[in-house]
């Protein structure tokens, strides 16, 4: 039995995702070791104001990266309107402008198929409420990569299309309600995932 | 379907190739969404791997083409990002005003509009006549398209807004006319505008210029590339000229940072020392 540890946290999410995250954040503490890249699908056109949102719930630095800004430990990174946000294999993010996928700019499979290609075992990624199936591709993609994929419960979350279309493609997604999601994440940085040997 | 993804040296190889028989270098772009577009590519070219495309492109010219349109994106708008415009207007726009003549490079124009964005605002300004704009880019399609200037008319809703928001002091109409579904860009912006195919990956510095604007281009090259990019705009910039960026592009990570002070930092508006 090997000790696999998670280095990276991505979440996606739409409409009602911002109150799952109102719930999620402040159950990360001070010093939490972790980075998390979180991402909600916005109006192309308006500058967004999820940086202060977050900065008034959570007990983390928040801020929107730029393009190859390197990827620190304990920071929420917030994607900016209007372009795509990708990780790096060296542990920076990159933007771009290419088109939308699934009808949106940044897209949540953009980000978790590129995080796991960068991170593989050592990411776990989180889908929230929303109203498409953006993500499910992403969070399969992780799945497959061997790292942690969670949902938010189809039955709790606000709109249950995201979540419950991410399960239907990857079985093995832990399902809980937000707040739970909240202490899971906590307690990932807390302790190494013993994996089965297979 | 997840379609499986090309292994480093796959990628290599293609892009290898690439560069000796086409002489495009492709070889420092940033990797993440090189390997998204690649990856359409596939889809559209209909071909089984990395390595069917890069024999067909070899053996096809047009094969190349085609990828060309995939491994770069031709993506702008008039006043994309009006803040950027309007503190071009406000903060560079007093300066150049100071000089006889102005030179203007837009590096990455794509299809034109960013171009076309700086030369309505030289135009309200009274600056035109005397301003010279060099635009340019590596993608041959996109640079017919600028030279011709003719967009379709239903994204004029939105420049409108946009060149509002921008500080616009008129109408954009004033700046097109309208022909069944097209907009045709004024002959004055047109004329003051000079399209021509230049790398910012293998070519180097062309003339000295008071503004240097671009935007959204270094975000698809690796580190090292965009410092050889960054070195170019650097060269090309006059003491006290400007360099703009796009909305999250910064010189923070880079080594000629320290060549420029930050003008209008929420713009990403630098001033060479
Ligand atoms: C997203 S567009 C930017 C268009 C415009 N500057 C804007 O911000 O709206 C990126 C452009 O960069 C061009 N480009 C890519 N590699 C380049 C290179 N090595 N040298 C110059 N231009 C390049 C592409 O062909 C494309 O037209």
């Amino acid at each position: 039995m090997a000790a696999r540890e998670v280095h990276m946290i991505v979440i996606g999410g739409s409409s009602g995702a911002i109150d799952a995250l109102r719930a999620i954040l402040p159950a990360l503490p001070t010093g939490y070791p972790l980075p998390l890249a979180v991402l909600l699908h916005l109006p192309p056109t308006q500058p967004s104001h999820l940086v202060e949102v977050f900065r008034a719930q959570a007990r983390l630095p928040v801020c929107e990266p730029d393009d190859k800004e390197p990827i620190m430990p304990g920071t929420i990174y917030v994607a900016p309107p209007n372009y795509h946000l990708l990780v790096e294999r060296r542990g920076s993010f990159a933007l771009s402008v290419d088109l939308p996928v699934l009808f949106s700019r940044p897209s949540i499979d953009v980000l978790f198929e590129s995080a796991a290609a960068a991170y593989g075992p050592h990411l776990a990624g989180v889908l929230l409420s929303g109203a498409n199936e953006d993500g499910a591709r992403g969070l399969e993609c992780i799945a497959r990569a061997g790292g942690l994929t969670f949902v938010e419960s189809p039955a709790t979350a606000a709109v249950r299309t995201m979540p419950a279309a991410a399960l239907q493609r990857t079985a093995v997604a832990h399902s809980a309600p937000a707040a739970d999601l909240g202490k899971l994440l906590a307690r990932l940085a807390a302790t190494p995932r013993p994996v089965e040997a297979s | 379907m997840i379609s499986p993804t090309p292994s480093d040296t796959e990628l290599a190889e293609l892009l290898d190739a690439v560069y000796h028989r086409y002489h495009y270098d492709f070889r420092g772009y940033a990797e993440a969404s090189l390997r998204r577009r690649l990856a359409s590519a596939l889809t559209h070219l209909r071909c089984a791997s990395v390595g069917e495309l890069r024999a067909r492109v070899l053996a096809q010219p047009r094969c190349f083409s085609e990828l060309l349109q995939f491994l770069t994106v031709q993506v702008s708008d008039l006043f994309r990002d009006p803040s950027y415009f309007r503190s071009i207007r406000e903060k560079v726009v007093p300066y150049l005003r100071t000089f006889p003549s102005i030179k203007v490079w837009v590096a990455g124009c794509a299809t034109g509009e960013e171009a076309y964005s700086l030369a309505i605002v030289f135009a309200e300004e009274g600056l035109l006549d005397r301003t010279l704009i060099y635009a340019t880019d590596i993608h041959p399609e996109s640079l017919r398209v600028a030279e011709a200037g003719v967009y379709a008319l239903d994204r004029f809703a939105r420049f409108s807004d946009s060149y509002r928001l921008a500080g616009g002091h008129g109408s954009l109409a004033n700046f097109y006319t309208a022909q069944y579904s097209s907009a045709i860009l004024d002959r004055k912006l047109k004329q003051s505008i000079l399209f021509s195919d230049h790398s910012l990956a293998t070519d180097v510095a062309f003339a000295e210029v008071e503004l240097v604007s671009c935007r959204n281009v270094l975000i698809y090259f690796d580190r090292p590339l965009q410092d050889r990019a960054i070195g170019v705009l650097r060269d090309s910039v006059r003491r006290k000229g400007f360099l703009g960026l796009g909305a999250k592009e910064t010189l923070r990570f880079s080594p000629h940072a320290e060549a420029f002070t930050e003008a209008v930092p929420e713009d990403r508006i630098y001033q060479r020392r």
